[in-house]
């Protein structure tokens, strides 16, 4: 059986919206591809970017890979929003139930595994180093190989779409549900390899970044001296490290249930599916703060910088930061109060859920005490994060009614929920993504994003948020349950269509954005920016060039302050123009995206029941792991006449912008 | 000019500067100076993996499904001649490592060899175990219990596998450069993850096992 | 400009990483054999006659020889890599506890809640 089970029938040919979407697929992939071979870049691509170590390039494919999943995660979320409003009424919608549990399930695997992961990881992999004075992060293949496995698994979820199907689970695939059982098709396969695969990459990643804020911060830079946003990556590097490895055991059980018919969380021989849901949740809910904490850090930088303004409370803002990485693990349950582990249990938990509001109030105080009095400046970072502070806090205080079992067993599983989680991951954690994008996006690429595009964009989001997820509390007071298809109270259709327009602004707001990089890249000689320092920022990622060397700093910095590059400036620092030395970077291996590449094809050979594809792949993964440690030339050094090329060049840019 | 040159000059000028704000003479960073932390991270987060299926043998342990219980099968003179091999692997590879420090190749060598034999001595003391069970029909299937044993226990054994080949790797590694620097890194890793499993183990036989019997 | 962060960066020389002594790992097996040899010993002649008291008591043996590995062979200290391994581990072992004990506590309160009087190794 050469195929297993991949027959003509699995290519989803009779859904038509699936067909336009290939089409539209294949041949804007031909374009692409058309067009990179026409200008020659393959080679430019894999010599420069998809080899490479450097974790400045690492991270700006981290960025490009959660964008396009947005795309994806996003239209899932449009074609739900127009199914609920126009199913009403005895109208069935446009989609088939098979289409539309796909749809949901996909959206939120995409939108946090694909979408928020990678921009948080890519995020962390470019501003970390360059914010403790490093050159590179402590594993450099490590972190090409983890983008690459993240990717591996997002191409995995990209081909369920035409290539079979997608589970129809819901997005944490709880059994009995996901089981053999009632899931025989390949939807719930796709889901565990592609977390599976990806989860590898975010593992290793957090390790790598552990290891290297501890290792590898320029001397001087004390824990307490470390930016705001190092300590929250710092935090959450941690949380995946103890986090996702739960995450690879219980989907491991699960795919051993489907494959080997062991009976963990089956309904009979003795297994619980109420593990499973006991298991996933000790992973699900520190992984919210994985994503929540770095949005933190973010707007800390933000807030600082643009009141001009020392960050008020910093060291109450590490405690606070740590105490809720802590506490994180310590909640989970409240995700399952109406499972039954009765009254001593649920308020246990309940109240460890609403201790966690003090520390992040905490935190929302420091950062209005930081702009008080300060010289607020209301560019685009600064916007978002205002908004974030609005749209945040009133997320924060509907997870604290959901905190409060009795308020949980009237509102479990219905629309209020599904508020309140966009309420915070929206309005925390991509807010915080997008000032991140605005705010370091001239450090990566050496000119600034246009205001106007941007600005259109934040109105589109904002308003478009609260539209589409203000009557989703009020439906959810009213008792709706998510994952609805169809609706037969005719009186709720006013709320879905409200929520539907809400989504439509947000659309207009991510097309905005999308203008907004094609404009500032047309027009980037005029937004050009020079010295390295647009913001007026105050931590060393400012200090170098934009975009930065290669080796991020000609020399190593050295910290005597909390707010290192302010310190330096106020203390009248001269950059050294000479002295230059050849320095020591790692070099780029293909290794990296081979792995993955061979990761793909084994979980595509378990996928499809291709027992040959599976074992061979493996065998090869090992073979090429094992090769790759045979290799003991990993480094070279940069000449120094290269260092002092670049140095010359940022030179006379520094003249020319000061002239 | 060298770069010596431009650096000592470099010196002799800034020498009197009241704070320094970079490194003028910076040496290169050792290779794999995170190597030995970030490997404890990463075996951290195994102990988490293995946290879970305890979790889960612990939560499941006693759904024998009207089937066998651990009474019915396990055989305690097995299970200790099997942790006798594992302790003495983890005492000669303490004695490779001893060996290393001293930078005597064949007597490393040899040593690892024997860590190596007596892990595949336990592997198939472990592997005779789950054929036998699986022939009197204590198959994974057959409970809740026996799919958390066999998965407990045969992730260990995995761990242990996947110990083994690293070792013989490492073993033609040596053979090939001798004992250099990256080396006696990856052997100090190897050293780690062999002890840890080690741990490991200890809460097989004890929380298993043992605790199995008790029941 | 000299300070903790820079003593660990720079990673000079074999810091850190005591491989232990020949005494250090025979002391470590010889205690591990004993730790090992008791539970065993109080297991399979059934000496202590009281099957909680055992559990326990065996449970105690693990912990020790669990320290006595990290000890000896795996040489953990407060000082290698500035604190950092140890911190590491004491991290591990409460997120370990939690989970643990925690999933424990969760299912058995389950299954007393939901399914009163079943016995679950009874359960088909």
């Amino acid at each position: 059986m050469i195929f297993g089970r991949l027959t003509l029938e699995s290519f989803p040919l009779h859904e038509p919206i699936l067909l336009v979407t290939f089409a539209a697929v294949v041949l804007g992939g031909i374009v692409v591809v058309g067009a990179l071979t026409y200008f020659r870049v393959w080679g430019y691509l894999w010599r420069e970017w998809f080899t490479s170590v450097d974790h400045k390039k690492i991270g700006i494919m981290y960025m490009v890979l959660g964008l396009v999943m947005l795309l994806r995660g996003f239209a899932d979320a449009i074609m739900m929003r127009l199914q609920q409003a126009m199913a009403f009424n005895g109208s069935e919608g446009y989609l088939t139930a098979h289409h539309y549990d796909q749809v949901f399930t996909a959206h939120g695997v995409i939108m946090i595994f694909f979408v928020a992961m990678p921009m948080v990881t890519g995020l962390m992999n470019f501003v970390v180093p360059l914010q403790i004075g490093a050159r590179d992060v402590s594993f450099p293949f490590l972190n090409n190989f983890s983008f690459w496995m993240t990717t591996a698994g997002a191409v995995l979820v990209m081909m369920s779409l035409f290539v079979g199907e997608f589970a129809r689970t819901g997005w944490l695939a709880y059994p009995p549900l996901s089981g053999i059982g009632y899931s025989p098709d390949v939807g719930v396969d796709y889901y565990i390899w592609a977390l599976q695969v990806a989860g590898i990459g975010t593992l290793l990643s957090g390790i790598n970044l552990v290891c290297t804020i501890v290792k590898m911060r320029a001397p001087g830079m004390t824990m307490m001296k470390m930016p705001v946003f190092t300590w929250t990556s710092l935090c959450t590097n941690v949380l995946i490290v103890a986090a996702f490895p739960v995450l690879t055991a219980v989907l491991a059980l699960l795919s051993l249930d489907r494959y080997a018919g062991t009976n963990f969380f089956t309904n009979d021989f003795g297994g619980s599916p109420m593990m499973y849901v006991n298991l996933i949740w000790i992973w699900g809910h520190p992984e919210v703060y994985i994503l929540i904490l770095p949005a933190f850090g973010i707007f800390s930088e933000v807030t600082s910088t643009f009141s001009g303004k020392r960050l008020f409370g910093y060291t109450s803002m590490v405690y606070a930061t740590v105490v809720i990485t802590i506490l994180s693990y310590l909640v989970w349950l409240h995700h399952f109060f109406t499972m039954g582990s009765g009254a001593s249990v649920n308020s246990f938990f309940g109240i460890t859920t609403m201790i966690i509001s003090i520390p992040t109030g905490a935190k929302i105080f420091n950062w209005l005490f930081t702009m008080y009095r300060g010289r607020i400046r209301f560019e685009l970072p600064m916007m978002w994060t205002l908004a974030f502070m609005l749209t945040f806090t009133v997320g924060g205080m509907t997870g604290v009614l959901l905190a409060v079992p009795p308020a949980d067993f009237v509102l479990h599983n219905s629309l209020f929920l599904v508020a309140h989680f966009h309420n915070v991951i929206i309005g925390g954690v991509l807010f915080g993504l997008f000032a991140g994008i605005v705010y370091w996006w001239p450090k990566a690429f050496g000119f600034k994003l246009d205001p106007f595009w941007g600005k259109l964009s934040f109105w589109f989001w904002v308003v478009g948020f609260w539209f589409a997820f203000m009557p989703l509390y009020i439906l959810g007071l009213m008792g709706v349950t998510r994952r609805m298809r169809v609706f037969d109270d005719p009186s709720l259709q006013i709320w879905f269509v409200i929520a539907g327009f809400g989504a439509f602004l947000i659309l207009l707001g991510i097309v905005s954005f999308l203008v907004q990089i094609g404009v500032s890249v047309l027009r980037r000689d005029k937004l050009r920016e020079t010295t390295g320092d647009p913001w007026d920022g105050r931590t060393l990622e400012w200090a170098t060039s934009s975009p930065p060397p290669a080796y991020n700093f000609a020399f190593t910095p050295v910290i005597h302050d909390n707010d290192a590059w302010s310190d330096m400036k106020r203390r009248g620092y001269q950059r050294p123009l000479d002295g230059y030395r050849p320095i020591h970077m790692p070099s780029n291996t293909p290794t990296g995206i081979i792995l993955a590449g061979l990761s793909m094809a084994v979980a595509f050979g378990l996928i499809w029941y291709m027992w040959w594809l599976a074992a061979l792949g493996f065998v090869a993964l090992l073979v090429v792991a094992i090769a790759h440690t045979f290799n003991y030339h990993r480094d070279f050094h940069i000449p120094v006449e290269e260092v002092v090329r670049t140095e010359a060049e940022r030179t006379r840019l520094l003249a020319g912008a000061g002239a | 000019m060298t770069t010596a040159d431009i650096a000592a000059r470099h010196d002799a000028e800034t020498a009197n500067a009241e704070t320094v704000f970079y490194l003028k003479d910076e040496h290169d960073h050792p290779e794999g100076s995170s190597t030995a932390l970030g490997f404890w991270i990463y075996l951290m987060s195994d102990c988490l993996i293995f946290a879970v299926l305890f979790a889960i043998y612990g939560v499941l342990g006693a759904n024998y499904a009207a089937g066998p219980s651990p009474k019915d099968l396990f055989e305690l003179p097995l299970v200790a001649l099997n942790t006798t091999m594992l302790l003495l692997s983890s005492i000669t590879y303490g004695f490779a490592m001893l060996t290393m420090e001293k930078g005597r190749v064949a007597a490393t060598q040899i040593w690892l060899a024997v860590t190596g034999l007596f892990g595949l001595a336990f592997l198939s003391i472990e592997l005779y175990e789950f054929h036998h069970l699986i022939e009197i029909g204590a198959t994974p299937q057959r409970s809740a219990f026996l799919s958390a044993f066999f998965t407990l226990v045969g992730t260990h054994g995995l761990h242990v596998t996947f110990g083994t080949v690293w070792l013989v790797t490492l073993m033609v590694q040596v053979a090939k450069h001798g004992l250099i620097a990256a080396n006696r890194r990856r052997l100090m890793c190897l050293s780690m993850f062999w002890h840890f499993l080690d741990v490991v183990w200890i809460g097989v036989f004890t929380f298993v096992y043992l605790t199995g019997m008790l029941r | 400009m000299s300070s903790e962060a820079h003593g660990d960066h720079g990673g000079h020389g074999d810091h850190a990483q005591a491989h232990g002594s020949f005494r250090g790992y025979l002391t470590g097996f010889l205690l591990s054999v004993v730790l090992t040899a008791i539970p065993f010993w109080l297991v399979m002649n059934n000496v202590l006659d009281n099957k909680q008291a055992t559990a326990i008591v065996i449970m105690a043996f693990a912990v020790v020889q669990i320290v006595v590995h990290m000890v000896f062979f795996l040489h953990m200290n407060g000082r290698s890599e500035g604190g950092w391994t140890m911190l590491a581990l004491i991290f591990t072992i409460i997120l370990v506890v939690i989970a643990l004990t925690g999933s424990l506590w969760v299912m058995y309160h389950l299954n007393a809640n939901m399914m009163p009087g079943h016995d679950m190794s009874q359960m088909q």
